[in-house]
């Protein structure tokens, strides 16, 4: 990264969008406030000196300990954190942005959360944020066809949650 | 019904007018690279909407790797690009070391670089003579498999597998090469030099392929990074990028000091476009045929590098160096790195909480990536130029559904 102006710059243009940062990471990482993280997207790509005009890649990370034992001694409340990596093909410096949102909805069980979609602003992103919600269960709002994509379309549950359970039985197959 | 009526241009229009069809293609079909679906809504010949149906493969590779430690996980991501292991096991390594912070030796270095661009040709030969499969003429193929099968013995004999090698691990390599394997690779590269000429003549800059591939399925530049589109596929429409030479230092740090020039056009030229055939004047950069060529300039480049990587490797005297534990302990923190695959850049991430299974593993694949711009390329286009576009895309289903 080329120093941290252009995160003044972004602070300025969308007031409340960076809520944290490590600039000493290996990648260094700017958190995100969920609700801006379309807006701050958008400077991102568009209003930035350094444009970062590709989304590589979507991750949902969840953060949850379904052993109640090793539960009790983690550091960190359960959450879902969505990383997106980005780079700018001209200036070639790469940037990852973290969003934290609750694992349900609310605290429902079964109310995926939800974060407006990306794909207005990356194309690229359609498919990355289908396959999140998909394998890991977080709405995309505003996104423009967002079904299962790996997953058949009767497929329950999010599997890379770290409470799935496989089904017993899917269609007649055994599932485990 | 009355006379005035029967006359009118627009009845008679109705009458004759083509129905919309939904035509499925796949997931069994020949040409769809493995099991992948395209639906096509077509208006006669002309396709008016693409839909690709992924999935057939998808084995969550991601959830798998949550079970095992860092380099148990290596085997798993030999089954996502299958024609390029070699390559995928880089990437996968690469990352673990960068969260690692872990230099390999330099002998490992360039025995590295030594594989992976071999299977770089591998894959491309594989390309080219599937390409030619997509569009109807079988020999290609056979040519290109009798060469592949030739890099498929080398490696063999240097670590035992013909196709899930395994061989590149975290840390290292799992055995150096055998005795006689360089003069081997040599004696391969001699012989492989001149035919290259003949896969030219075959398809480049056969008259049937070039009116199959110039102008069709053009990809703009700017539509390629908005898509996320890397590799061959990028180069493809101008955009001079590629990650051995771009990317992240503990990637291009393998690569220092070699000399290669990034297969890409540049003021309407092709780095040493003297040697290869002319592009066909109704090529249009970003097109199918563009796509192709790219593919075949990285074969010639890839063993200018093996080359230079034999040569390197010799002359490097200390041990190869062992590679690290299988249940190495990761220290809590996140990496993602991506590498220049044959296929495009495929990225791969991991969390780690601080013990030797990491906590999330995701691989970005750039097939996945390079298929989700088909729709855009084949809306308009003829149903015949559909295995065209999608064949130009190179793409490996084991990888996108993972």
């Amino acid at each position: 990264m080329r120093g941290p102006r252009f995160i003044d710059e972004l602070e300025a243009a969308v007031p409340g969008a960076v809520v944290g940062r490590n600039l000493e990471a290996i990648d260094p990482w700017l958190e995100i406030a969920a609700e801006k993280l379309l807006p701050a997207c958008r400077w991102l790509k568009e209003s930035c000196e350094i444009r970062f005009d590709g989304l590589q890649c979507i991750t949902a990370v969840d953060w949850f300990e379904p052993d109640a034992k090793k539960a009790a001694k983690v550091a960190w409340e359960p959450h879902t954190e969505l990383v997106y990596h980005l780079w700018s093909t001209v200036a070639r410096v790469s940037l990852v942005l973290k969003t934290k949102l609750p694992r349900w909805q609310d605290d429902q069980t079964g109310q995926i959360p939800e974060v407006a979609s990306v794909a207005s602003v990356w194309r690229g992103a359609d498919w990355h944020e289908r396959e999140v919600y998909d394998l890991s269960g977080v709405k995309f709002v505003g996104h423009p066809d967002l079904r299962r994509i790996l997953c058949p379309e009767d497929w329950e549950g999010y599997p890379l949650r770290k409470d799935y359970e496989m089904p017993l039985e899917y269609h007649g197959m055994r599932g485990r | 019904m009355s006379q005035v009526l029967e006359d009118d241009q627009r009845i008679i229009e109705f009458d004759v007018r083509t129905d919309e069809m939904l035509v499925n293609m796949g997931p069994q079909h020949p040409s769809t690279h493995g099991v992948l679906r395209l639906v096509l809504r077509t208006d006669g010949e002309i396709v008016s909407e693409l839909e690709p149906h992924i999935g057939y493969l998808h084995r969550c590779a991601e959830k798998i790797g949550e079970n095992l430690t860092a380099r148990q996980w290596i085997p798993y991501t030999d089954r996502m690009d299958y024609l390029a292991a070699m390559n995928m096991n880089l990437g996968w390594s690469l990352a673990v070391e960068k969260l690692l912070q872990y230099e390999v030796s330099e002998k490992a270095r360039h025995l590295r670089v030594l594989i992976a661009e071999l299977g770089r040709i591998a894959s491309h030969l594989v390309g080219m003579g599937a390409y030619g499969l997509d569009l109807g003429t079988f020999s290609p193929f056979l040519y290109a498999f009798r060469e592949r099968e030739k890099i498929l013995d080398l490696f063999e004999e240097a670590c035992g597998a013909r196709l899930t090698y395994s061989y590149i691990t975290v840390g290292g390599l799992t055995a150096d090469l055998p005795p006689g394997w360089l003069q081997r690779c040599e004696a391969f590269l001699e012989q492989f030099e001149p035919i290259i000429r003949e896969y030219h003549t075959l398809l480049t800059t056969n008259a049937i392929f070039v009116k199959r591939t110039a102008a069709i399925g053009v990809l703009s530049p700017e539509m390629a990074v908005d898509y996320g589109c890397t590799g061959p596929v990028l180069r493809g429409s101008g955009v001079d990028i590629d990650l051995r030479r771009d990317g992240e230092s503990i990637y291009t740090a393998m690569y220092d000091g070699y000399a290669f020039e990034v297969a890409v056009m540049k003021d309407g030229h092709y780095p040493r476009d003297h040697e290869y055939p002319a592009v066909p004047v109704d090529a249009v950069l970003g097109d199918c045929w563009h796509r192709f060529f790219v593919r075949m300039l990285e074969v010639v480049q890839s063993m200018d590098l093996v080359r230079q990587a034999i040569d390197r490797y010799s002359r490097c005297k200390g041990p190869l160096g062992e590679p690290l534990k299988l249940a190495e302990k990761l220290p809590a923190g996140d990496a993602y790195l991506e590498t220049e695959c044959p296929k495009g850049q495929m990225g791969f991430y991991l969390v780690s909480d601080g013990s030797a299974i990491p906590w999330r593993v995701r691989a970005r694949s750039s097939s996945f990536s390079n298929l989700a711009v088909a729709p855009e390329l084949c809306r308009g286009c003829l149903i015949a130029d559909v295995p065209a576009v999608v064949g130009s895309l190179d793409i490996v289903m084991g990888e996108i559904d993972r």
